[in-house]
């Protein structure tokens, strides 16, 4: 039988027919949109008028999140920001130093084990006018159990005495610039780089597979897309081992699972030929929920980190040029096996010098293996210029930006890491598009929220976090930015034929949302509230989760 | 107290050689149990006649060694290989082509349990210089070069000599804080690599011993009384071609104390009990 949902307003993102009031959906699968006197057409049919006061979109499609937003969960809260956990409870942001350390004592009271470690996440002392936290404030939470607090960047650590004692690193005499010194000689307790925050991570409850999310984290980052309007969503950069699959597979494929999750191995710590082996061998095990296959390199650092590597003339504050995590030749491997065997490839690339090589490589391999419609994608592409735009555009390359940085660490930018002339054409989807490159943008959850509506409020807006408008050129319309949430990244992940629109012959998956994005006014479209999704033809409800 | 694993980092661009040098290296273990690190299992990261089984993260080789990939988190693998019983005697960090070194030696010498030993970077002789000036390449090989103790320019015998004398103008401004040794084919004696394989007990010594490869090794004898810094220091300047020394001298305060140099480094400590004075000497040909 088929159901027919009547709506307040359908936005198909079908430009032949943009708005609709019906929708027909047989097992999973999207009839057509129209008008109930054309669906009747497609037969007996069950009028479902749960949504006639909702405004229905095409479910939401996040091309950069990582699937440990939802284990993260499982940890403390301390952004600065609101924030809403898996179960709908809206956490306030914590404004102070003092109040990180309430926070933490609070969630210390509830731990029993007296020698299991705190571990907490999202700090942004950048909000504190760079008042820093130090051992000493987390001394306060507790001198017995190592306490850990990860900033939201995810470049620095912040840990307490016991931590720094397990680690060895409670002692005079450390010289490494990761590790600043208070005026007693000792660690401070700040731990900056990847590096230096491995010698504790471990220590304080992050630990070796940290990217690769868990079970309960899975199954908490389902929730998370039902409440942002979420039906297909990436997991960026997973080692996706065999054992790790087979759990995908079981949570994914259970009838109540939410969304569809497309999973990117991770070229970190594995040889080329052993990751094109390895993403070959787990394309096969792709299902309807859980796509696999795609590969995900990563070729620099981040641009807040100082690990992002610049074209000159460099970062404005001098900082020495960041870090490559690639060889061109592994990348030129890994792009050119890639086409070669019909995989699909996305390159983080932050800094212009990254990007420059990218393009480079995808050059050459292009010419060895031509391929007319690959759509590989650049990954945050935060500091192209215009004439990277006009090779990416060339190379049929994709770009998926990461619009959200812009609003939380866009005053960082301007004051400090690329100055302001940069800082204005950062994540430039103007220019993107101008230059007609496909376009989407981004969340890189956990690093900022999940949440597609506010990422279109950012390229929208283009606001910093202290409410300048930066880079008012780059801005996009509401309509851009509403394409880029749905079949602007479905197009970077060629699901653009299934998912993205509401048409004849897709999967049913929709954003139900009590509130229409395109008349809300493009300085609230973040303030539009979600009721909940449509997945496959499943209804879920945010508020029943 | 448990005494500290030595830590070597190998570093170098891909295809100067560190793969053929740790092959070697697990080729003169004399005994010693050899544990070496790799970012990822490549294509034959160890030569297979040295396998003896192979793991998803550990392969074990001849000897009692291993070989072990840590992915994207060197600490925890590295916490990992200080629980293995019994104990790796060395450890052989072979970072990835586009690492550096000195960042990780900086990191490991905080790691309990651990203490670098030093940093040595390969290079090919014959492309280095096209390397230190690539577009996007050059800062990382010269940011490489300047964190090492000891150059290991490596597949001399693909170049001409007038090359090789040309690199000698240009490498040593680079590498301001190291020895540099010219190998072929990656083979360097495993007590210039690694700190441990110097017979520390100049007792064993009498006079100078040649290697194959031409390096040597000679007694240095001490009997008065000396600084050890000044001492160790003097030792690095007066002999250019020294690359590595191991011994103990009688210190103007009183105390036995353990000098330790690599390339242009040195460590001065306490000398353990009831050792006699002297220090073994690795020079380079």
């Amino acid at each position: 039988m088929n159901t027919i949902y009547q709506a307040q307003k359908i936005i198909t993102m079908n430009p032949a027919r943009p708005h609709v009031t019906h929708v027909a959906v047989r097992d999973g699968m999207i009839l057509g949109a129209g008008t109930l006197e054309e669906l009747e057409g497609w037969g007996e049919y069950e009028l479902d008028q749960r949504f006639t006061d909702k405004i229905l979109m095409p479910g939401f499609v996040e091309g950069h999140s990582h699937a440990m937003e939802g284990t993260l969960w499982s940890y403390t809260y301390v952004g600065y920001f609101d924030r809403m956990d898996p179960d709908g409870k809206t956490w306030s942001g914590v404004k102070s130093v003092a109040g990180v350390v309430a926070r933490l004592q609070e969630a210390n009271d509830k731990i029993s084990d007296p020698d299991a470690p705190l571990t907490s996440w999202s700090l942004d002392p950048i909000y504190y006018d760079n008042e820093r936290i130090n051992r000493g404030h987390l001394d306060q939470v507790s001198t017995t159990r190592p306490v850990g607090v990860l900033h939201a960047s995810g470049h620095i650590l912040n840990v307490n005495s016991k931590a720094l004692e397990i680690a060895g690193l409670l002692r005079t005499g450390i010289d490494n610039s990761g590790i600043p010194l208070g005026g007693d000689g000792l660690p401070t307790g700040e731990l900056k780089g990847p590096e230096v925050m491995g010698l504790a991570a471990q220590h304080v409850g992050f630990n070796g597979g940290f990217l690769d999310c868990d079970e309960a984290g899975l199954i908490n980052f389902g929730k998370l897309c039902v409440r942002s309007g979420v039906t297909t969503a990436t997991d960026l950069a997973a080692r996706l081992q065999q054992d790790s699959v087979d759990m995908m597979q079981r949570v994914v494929g259970q009838d109540n699972y939410p969304m569809r999750l497309v999973s990117l191995l991770f070229h970190s710590g594995v040889a080329p030929t052993d990751l094109i082996a390895r993403a070959l061998e787990i394309k096969k095990q792709s299902t309807e929920k859980l796509r696999l296959g795609m590969i995900k390199i990563v070729a620099d650092g981040s641009i807040q980190g100082f690990s992002a590597r610049m074209r000159a003339p460099g970062y404005y504050n001098g900082a020495p040029n960041g870090l490559w995590y690639i060889s061109p030749e592994h990348l030129k491997q890994i792009l050119g096996d890639s086409l070669k065997n019909g995989l699909h490839v996305h390159t983080h690339t932050n800094g212009d010098e990254a990007t420059e090589l990218l393009l480079d490589t995808m050059e050459k391999c292009l010419l060895k293996y031509p391929a007319p419609d690959h759509r590989f994608t650049i990954q945050h592409c935060q500091l192209a210029d215009t004439a990277q735009f006009r090779r990416i555009a060339k190379l049929g390359l994709c770009v998926n930006f990461f619009a959200n940085h812009h609003f939380y660490w866009g005053d960082e930018h301007y004051k400090l890491t690329v100055g302001p002339e940069r800082a204005l054409r950062m994540n430039a989807c103007a220019t993107a598009l101008k230059h007609g490159v496909p376009i989407a943008i981004h969340s890189d959850a956990p690093v900022t929220p999940l949440g597609p509506l506010f990422t279109a409020w950012c390229a929208i807006n283009r606001l910093t976090a202290s409410g300048r408008v930066q880079g008012e050129f780059e801005r996009i319309g509401v309509a851009e930015a509403l394409y880029a949430i749905t079949l602007g990244a479905a197009y970077t992940l060629k699901l653009d034929g299934e998912v993205g629109s509401i048409e004849t012959g897709k999967r049913a998956d929709f954003a139900v949302l009590e509130d229409d994005p395109e008349t809300i006014g493009a300085d609230r479209i973040k303030d539009v509230k979600v009721w909940g999704t449509v997945q496959g033809g499943r209804i879920f409800a945010a508020s029943e989760l | 107290m448990n005494q500290a694993i030595p830590v070597t980092v190998i570093g170098g661009y891909l295809g100067s050689g560190k793969t053929t040098l740790v092959n070697h290296l697990l080729r003169n273990a004399n005994g010693k149990r050899l544990a070496i690190m790799v970012n990822e299992f490549g294509e034959l990261p160890i030569d297979e006649d040295l396998i003896e089984a192979t793991g998803d993260d550990i392969i074990s080789l001849a000897g009692g060694c291993v070989c072990c990939s840590f992915g994207s988190d060197l600490m925890e693998a590295m916490t990992a290989l200080s629980k293995l019983s019994p104990k790796p005697d060395n450890v052989i960090l072979e970072a990835s082509g586009v690492a550096l070194p000195g960042t990780i030696a900086g990191t490991l010498s905080l790691l309990p349990g651990f203490a670098v030993d030093g940093v040595l970077v390969l290079v090919d002789a014959e492309t280095i210089r096209t390397l230190a000036s690539d577009k996007y390449m050059a800062d990382t090989i010269k940011r490489q070069l300047a964190d090492a103790d000891l150059v290991l320019v490596n597949k001399i015998d693909l170049v001409s000599g007038d090359a090789l004398e040309a690199l000698w103008g240009w490498l040593p401004a680079l590498a301001p804080n190291a020895k540099i040794i010219e190998t072929e084919r990656s083979v360097a004696p495993s007590s210039v690599v690694l700190q441990n394989f110097i017979q520390s007990d100049p007792d064993k010594f009498s006079g100078v011993f040649e290697h194959g490869v031409g390096f040597e090794t000679r007694l240095l004898t001490v009997e008065e009384c000396v600084d050890a810094n000044k001492f160790a220091q003097a030792l690095i300047i007066e002999n250019p071609r020294l690359v590595r020394a191991k011994g103990f001298v009688n210190d103007v305060g009183g105390h036995m104390k353990t000098i330790q140099i690599v390339g242009k480094r040195f460590e001065i400590s306490t000398a353990p009990e009831s050792v006699s004075s002297g220090l073994v000497l690795i020079l380079s040909p």
